[in-house]
């Protein structure tokens, strides 16, 4: 049983062998990974030593502390936050040797093929087509859509229909997605903020090993519940101060600038505060939960929470700043590398966070899943459950 | 703010809730609440007994010493969740909370026993609607005795001893049979307030009113927060089910998406001000951000309970609007909380000064 003060020993071990200041960045974190201090609750070599999830904390605040390198998990969100326990979930031996360090350090930057022109929130809706070669090869044919970071992608993790003639969530398959293959073409797609955050990926031909099967033939659904489970809590983890989040550069442009200030923006603001700092508490009531080993349905309200409270307090800070707020930093088309919400200006995350309330499922589909599953109420009545997918209305 | 507060809660506080909870199911069901609420006894004195003299509630915030529990508000968040949850009309959080508070700060060793054992009822006498650190009526203090008129004092009417702040700042103790105390029609059926009348009714000089009467109104106001919990936890627990039942168009109403997603944002609500109630809970038993927890918890929790106990009233259509339905009580119980301790307006402005975030 590894725990705390087992932890602590471990780490200020791999601190001591490879001292922070003169080791290489990537060779401090495959060290780390190495010794099993990525993430604890991982299995043995595989970048965990099996500990309770709970006590990366420790690890986490000794590394911080002696001024470690940090494997920059924001431009690594996806990989980390929903291929990585995918992978671990399903994957084979070899799988999970082969992706999870690189992914893990940062080497291999990931992305998500799963939304389409035609299936968004009814994601098992999905038409991109997989057929088996002779040689037991994986030929792929299809487009999707809004994929972040695809421009930055090594790796993908795709959901793919091998079996028309089934029901629809029945005939798709997991995939792992080699992004350099020839046959991915990666286009930008610019958004409402300007830039090119976000793709097209057209897959034509395009050829995938067997071996980068992820789950059974057929499964693909159930593998890709894992995979949307963990993007949904994904958010509940982080521990904010108060006025950690959006309403911090409020609340600091509301006392440095009292020019600024009216009554209506008064009340206004206040409202939203108590809002941000009740939304904080239950994300911490949340972690709370999580490290009790007591985890409740809590966490599925957070993205709700949290996409309502940046769209309002946004919208406020530019009407805030007045004539200010008519202006905006730049149009040009960049293309970054991760969102970046803090060093930017209100007018960006105004808009940015117009998002919020729609990856990663909308809110509306979030309130549905609210309903259905934490309160018990009836389900939408169905008229695409039994029908074969190709026979599906599209 | 160095320590993270706690907001979970302990075992034992789950084993105190189970027991509140299994005695209000025996002894305070909505419809012997209704009966009992259109009497001319509305305060349910058995079940309040039940629970102070069985089970020692009415000490929790008093120190062993004086014959209380030694608990903290962490333990009283916990049984004023389940008395909102069953909107049980006994006196506990003016007596066994505002009261007491105000005289744990006068140091009333004896009146303080006296509370712990729930056999004597204590009410500040001060309106319902002030919140902690603003202006509040007070009485003449004129040749030994008190003189004047209040209105608004929530429980006054079932009081054994009121406290009483007066012109020279000071807090009395005045026997209930020494004041004229006269019920006023109050909109919340089951926390009903009364008017009092001193005509020279003597005093026993407590201590300082101003300290003792902010303290009780800010742990009042931080506290009523669970009670608020536990209200509109009933109100969408009891709507759910009602809405899985009830058929009309040949479906479950429950299965449309207008109402799913209604109820879905309600519970959104009540899961923050869970968040919100434990959090003000656990500050005043610490003593560390309390202030900013219940100014945060008051201006959040007001709106949500009013909220829930409206949808509840809407969503069960004509039987809701019914007096032998329930939800009534919730209704005018949530409303009236709205004001007690202050607006969630009056709890934003104190929390424009706590946070710096001044007014233009
Ligand atoms: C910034 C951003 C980044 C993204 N990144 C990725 C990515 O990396 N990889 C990826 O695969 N996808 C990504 N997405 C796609 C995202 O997951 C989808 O946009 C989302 O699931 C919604 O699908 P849709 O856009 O097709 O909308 P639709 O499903 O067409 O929805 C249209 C409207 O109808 C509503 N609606 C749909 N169904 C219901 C219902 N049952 N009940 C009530 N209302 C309903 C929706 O809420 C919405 O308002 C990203 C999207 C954004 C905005």
């Amino acid at each position: 049983m590894t725990d705390a003060a087992e932890l602590t020993r471990l780490t200020r071990e791999l601190l001591a062998a490879h001292p922070p200041a003169d080791t290489d960045r990537l060779d401090f974190l495959k060290a780390r990974f190495d010794a099993g201090l990525a993430w604890v609750h991982y299995p043995e070599g595989l970048g965990g030593l099996g500990a309770p999830r709970a006590l990366q904390v420790v690890v986490d605040a000794e590394l911080q502390a002696a001024g470690a390198p940090d494997n920059d998990p924001r431009r690594i969100g996806i990989g980390l936050g929903m291929a990585a326990p995918t992978i671990l979930g399903f994957g084979t031996e070899e799988q999970k040797r082969k992706f999870l360090r690189p992914l893990w350090v940062g080497e291999e930057v990931w992305c998500q093929l799963f939304s389409e022109p035609g299936a968004g929130s009814d994601l098992a809706a999905l038409g991109t087509r997989a057929v088996r070669s002779e040689g037991g090869d994986w030929i792929v044919n299809g487009q999707k859509v809004w994929t972040s970071s695809a421009h930055l992608a090594r790796w993908a993790i795709l959901i793919a229909r091998t079996d028309p003639d089934l029901p629809k969530h029945k005939g798709i398959t997991y995939f792992l997605c080699d992004m350099t293959d020839p046959g991915v073409e990666v286009r930008p797609l610019r958004q409402v903020t300007g830039e090119a955050e976000f793709n097209e990926v057209f897959l034509t031909d395009v050829r995938i090993p067997d071996a980068h099967r992820l789950g059974e033939v057929g499964d693909g659904w159930r593998v890709a519940q894992t995979t949307l489970n963990n993007e949904r809590v994904a958010i509940g983890g982080m521990r904010i101060p108060r006025e950690g989040g959006m309403i911090g550069p409020v609340a600091e442009t509301w006392r440095e600038r009292p020019e600024l200030r009216t009554h209506d923006l008064h009340q206004r603001l206040l409202k939203l505060w108590v809002e941000a700092e009740v939304a904080r508490l239950t994300g911490e009531r949340t972690r709370q939960q999580l490290v009790a080993g007591q985890p409740g349905p809590e966490g599925s309200g957070l993205k709700l929470s949290f996409a309502r409270l940046n769209q309002e307090i946004s919208g406020l800070e530019v009407e805030l700043l007045g004539e200010e707020g008519l202006l905006y930093e730049d149009w040009t088309m960049r293309r970054p590398e991760l969102v970046d919400f803090v060093g930017r200006d209100a007018g960006y995350r105004y808009l940015r966070s117009k998002g919020n309330s729609i990856e990663g499922g909308t809110s509306e589909v979030l309130l549905n899943i609210v309903a259905e599953r934490v309160l018990g109420l009836p389900s939408e009545p169905r008229t695409d459950k039994d029908v074969a997918w190709k026979d599906l209305a599209r | 703010m160095s320590t993270q507060p706690d907001l979970l809660y302990s075992e034992e506080e789950d084993a105190l809730r189970a027991a509140v909870r299994d005695l209000l199911a025996d002894r305070c069901d909505p419809a012997g609440v209704i009966a009992r609420v259109e009497s001319d006894t509305p305060h349910d004195i058995p079940l309040w007994k039940a629970l102070t003299e069985g089970m020692g509630l009415a000490g929790l915030l008093v120190p062993e010493e004086l014959d209380g529990q030694g608990a903290t508000h962490r333990e009283v968040a916990v049984v004023l969740e389940e008395l909102g949850r069953a909107v049980a009309p006994v006196p506990y959080l003016t007596s066994a909370v505002v009261a007491t508070e105000a005289l744990l700060e006068c140091g009333a060793d004896d009146l303080l026993s006296r509370l712990a054992s729930g056999t004597t009822i204590g009410a500040l006498a001060v309106s319902l609607s002030v919140p902690a650190g603003s202006a509040y009526s007070v009485v003449r203090f004129e040749d030994g005795g008190l003189h004047g008129e209040l209105t608004g004092i929530a429980d006054a009417s079932v009081a054994d001893v009121l406290l009483v702040p007066a012109d020279d700042g000071g807090l009395y103790a005045v026997e209930a049979a020494a004041a004229t105390v006269t019920p006023q029609v109050s909109l919340d059926l089951t926390r009903p307030v009364a008017k009092v009348v001193l005509d020279g009714a003597p005093g026993h000089l407590l201590g300082d009113a101003e300290p003792a009467v902010r303290r009780a109104l800010r742990a009042g106001a931080g506290l009523l927060a669970s009670e608020q919990l536990g209200l509109a936890e009933w109100t969408l627990t009891e709507t759910v089910r009602y809405l899985k039942e009830r058929k009309q168009f040949n479906r479950p109403v429950g299965g449309f998406q207008a109402l799913k997603h209604r109820l879905a944002q309600l519970w959104l609500e009540v899961v923050n001000l869970r968040a919100a109630a434990r959090n003000a809970a656990d500050a005043l038993a610490n003593g560390a951000d309390a202030e900013v927890a219940v100014a945060v918890a008051q201006a959040y929790a007001a709106p949500v309970a009013v909220h829930a106990a409206e949808e509840a009233l809407q969503l069960h259509g004509g039987i809701g609007m019914t007096w032998e339905h329930p939800v009534h009580l919730y209704l005018k119980r949530a409303k009236a909380d709205s004001i007690a301790y202050g607006t969630a307006g009056a709890h934003r402005e104190a929390l424009a000064e706590l946070v710096d975030l001044r007014a233009p």
